[in-house]
C-alpha cells in the first residue's frame, strides 16, 4: 500500500517536471484589472499569456531576433484580410495584445491611420515594455471598452478600410462585444469595400453562436482555415476576387509580407479554395444578441 | 397570513437581485462591463435600500395592513416595466451627453434603477410590522424574515446568472420579474379583502 502510494507520487513528480518548460522564465506577472498578465520567456521567444491555463488563443509571442515574425497561426491568417485591401488608409484593431497585428501594419503602411482599442492599460504597456509596441502619431491606443468607443466613433463619423477583431484573449469572454448589435455598429465603421477579419472560438456551443451571429449581420463571409491550426478566421470581404485576382495579389504583396512569415500566396489558394463552402455550423442556431448572450456559458457546452 | 407575508419577503428578496444582475447586462451596450458598471449599479441598488428601508419603515407605523403591503408589489411591477420600454432611448439619451462611462453609467443605473429599487426595499421593514405580535418576539422575526428575503435574493442570483440568461432575452426575464411582483400583489390584496389581515389594522 505504502509503496503503491510512493510510485504514485513519484510519478506524478516526474510528469510535472517533465511537462513544466525548463526553460521558462517568468519576466513579468501582474494581476490587472481584467486578466492575469504573464510574460515568459521560452527558448528565444518571449510570450505574453493572459491565464495560467496556455494555450495559442491566449498568447502573443514575439522572438526578439526576428521581431517581425508572427509566431501563431492565427495571427498570421488575420494578414489574409490584405488581400482585400490595396493600401488601406485607416485600420482599427479591437484588442492590443501584444501589439503585433497593428505594428505590422503600421510597418507595412506607415501613412495608415491606426486606431487599436485597448481596455487594459496593463496590457498597454506590457506591449510597450516587452514587445517592442510603439505608438506613433498615426499609430494611437485608445485604453477604453470597445463597444463605448465603437459607438462614439461612429457619433464622430469614423470610418476604416481595414477592421480587425481581435478582443477575446481571456478566460472571460466580454459577452457584449460578440453580439448582433455590436457587430453591427462594427459594420457601420467599415467604408465601403472595407474588410473585416475576425479572430474567433472554433471550438464549442459557441462555435454555431458565433458563426450564425456573424451570418445574421454580414451575409455569408469566408470560414478561413489552415490544415495545420484548430483556429479559424472570420473574413468579410468588402468584394469578392476571383482566384486569379486573389493570387496575382498574393504575388505582389508576397516579398513585403516575407519577413511576417506569412505565406500569403497559400492562404490565397487556401481562400479560393474555401470561399464557396457551404456552412459547417448549425445554421438554425439562435443568434446573439445584446437581448441573449450567454457566450460564456455556452464555451463550456 | 404569516406565511404568505414570507413568501411575498422572498419573492421581493429574489426580483432585487435578479433586477440587479440583469442591470448589468443592461448597461453593457451602452458603458461596457468594466467594474465601474458593477460599481454604478451596486451603488445604486444600495442606496436606494436604504432609502426603501427608511421609506418603508416610516410607512409601517400608521394603519398597516395587506392592502398597503400589496401595493408595494403593485407599485414594484408598474415601476420595473418601464425597464423593458425605456433602457435603449434612455441609455442612448445618457450616451450623448456624458462621455465618462464612469459617470454614464451612475446616471444611467440611477435612473434606470433607483425608483424601482427603492419600491422594493420598503417590503422588508413592512413584512417586519406586519409579522411582530410583540417585543420579545421581534427580533426572532425579523432574523426570520431577513433569513427568507436573503435567501430569495441568493436564487434569484444563482437563476438568472445559470439558468434564465441562457435561456431567456433580458427583456423576457423582466417581464417575468414584473409578473411575479404583480401575482405577489393580487395574493396579497386578496387577502386583505377576505380578512386574514384584518387583526393587524
Amino acid at each position: 500500500m505504502k509503496l503503491k502510494l510512493t510510485i504514485i507520487v513519484f510519478s506524478f513528480l516526474l510528469t510535472s517536471a517533465a511537462c513544466s518548460p525548463v526553460d521558462a522564465k517568468i519576466l513579468h506577472e501582474e494581476r490587472s484589472l481584467y486578466s492575469q498578465l504573464i510574460v515568459k520567456q521560452i527558448g528565444n521567444t518571449v510570450c505574453l499569456q493572459f491565464n495560467v491555463r496556455s494555450d495559442q488563443r491566449n498568447q502573443s509571442c514575439i522572438d526578439p531576433r526576428r521581431p517581425k515574425e508572427m509566431v501563431f497561426s492565427y495571427t498570421r491568417m488575420s494578414m489574409a484580410s490584405l488581400l482585400y485591401v490595396q493600401q488601406p488608409q485607416s485600420i482599427l484593431v479591437i484588442g492590443l495584445g501584444g501589439g503585433t497585428l497593428p505594428t505590422a501594419f503600421h510597418q507595412l503602411y506607415p501613412d495608415a491611420h491606426i486606431d487599436t482599442v485597448e481596455i487594459d492599460t496593463a496590457v498597454v504597456k506590457v506591449a510597450e515594455d516587452f514587445f517592442g509596441f510603439r505608438p506613433a502619431e498615426n499609430l494611437k491606443v485608445h485604453t477604453t471598452d470597445a463597444r463605448v468607443w465603437t459607438k462614439r466613433a461612429l457619433m464622430r463619423d469614423r470610418r476604416y478600410d481595414l477592421i480587425v477583431l481581435d478582443a477575446f484573449n481571456g478566460e472571460y469572454i466580454p459577452e457584449h462585444l460578440m453580439t448582433q448589435e455590436y457587430l453591427t455598429e462594427t459594420r457601420q465603421l467599415l467604408r465601403p469595400n472595407g474588410v473585416l477579419v475576425a479572430n474567433t472560438f472554433a471550438q464549442s456551443d459557441l462555435y454555431h453562436s458565433e458563426s450564425a451571429t456573424y451570418a445574421s449581420v454580414f451575409g455569408s463571409f469566408i470560414n478561413f482555415r489552415v490544415p495545420e491550426s484548430a483556429n479559424r478566421v472570420i473574413l468579410v470581404p468588402g468584394e469578392m476576387l476571383t482566384k486569379d485576382e486573389l493570387l496575382a495579389r498574393a504575388d505582389a504583396m508576397k516579398g513585403r509580407l516575407r519577413p511576417y512569415s506569412v505565406p500569403i500566396k497559400r492562404y490565397a489558394q487556401l481562400i479560393a479554395r474555401q470561399m464557396d463552402d457551404k456552412p459547417d455550423w448549425r445554421v438554425n442556431t439562435r443568434v446573439l444578441t445584446d437581448q441573449f448572450a450567454p457566450a460564456n456559458l455556452l464555451q463550456e457546452q | 397570513m404569516n406565511l404568505i407575508i414570507y413568501l411575498l419577503a422572498f419573492t421581493g428578496g429574489f426580483v432585487i437581485m435578479s433586477m440587479e444582475l440583469l442591470g448589468g447586462r443592461v448597461l453593457a451596450p451602452y458603458f461596457g462591463s468594466s467594474i465601474y458598471v458593477w460599481g454604478s449599479i451596486i451603488t445604486v441598488f444600495m442606496m436606494s435600500l436604504s432609502l426603501g428601508y427608511l421609506i418603508g419603515g416610516r410607512w409601517s407605523v400608521k394603519q398597516p395592513n395587506l392592502l398597503r403591503y400589496g401595493s408595494i408589489f403593485l407599485g414594484g411591477a408598474l415601476l420595473m416595466y418601464p425597464l423593458v420600454l425605456f433602457a435603449e432611448p434612455t441609455m442612448q439619451w445618457i450616451f450623448t451627453r456624458v462621455e465618462d462611462p464612469r459617470y454614464g453609467s451612475l446616471l444611467a443605473s440611477t435612473i434606470l434603477f433607483m425608483v424601482p429599487t427603492i419600491i422594493l426595499g420598503m417590503i422588508s421593514p413592512y413584512s417586519v410590522r406586519l409579522l411582530v405580535k410583540s417585543v420579545e418576539g421581534s427580533g426572532q422575526v425579523a432574523g426570520r424574515l431577513y433569513f427568507v428575503s436573503t435567501l430569495g435574493s441568493a436564487l434569484g442570483t444563482l437563476f438568472t446568472s445559470f439558468y434564465f440568461v441562457l435561456h431567456f432575452e433580458i427583456n423576457s426575464i423582466l417581464i417575468m420579474l414584473t409578473l411575479a411582483l404583480l401575482s405577489m400583489a393580487i395574493i396579497a390584496i386578496t387577502c386583505h379583502y377576505r380578512g386574514m389581515g384584518a387583526e393587524k389594522t
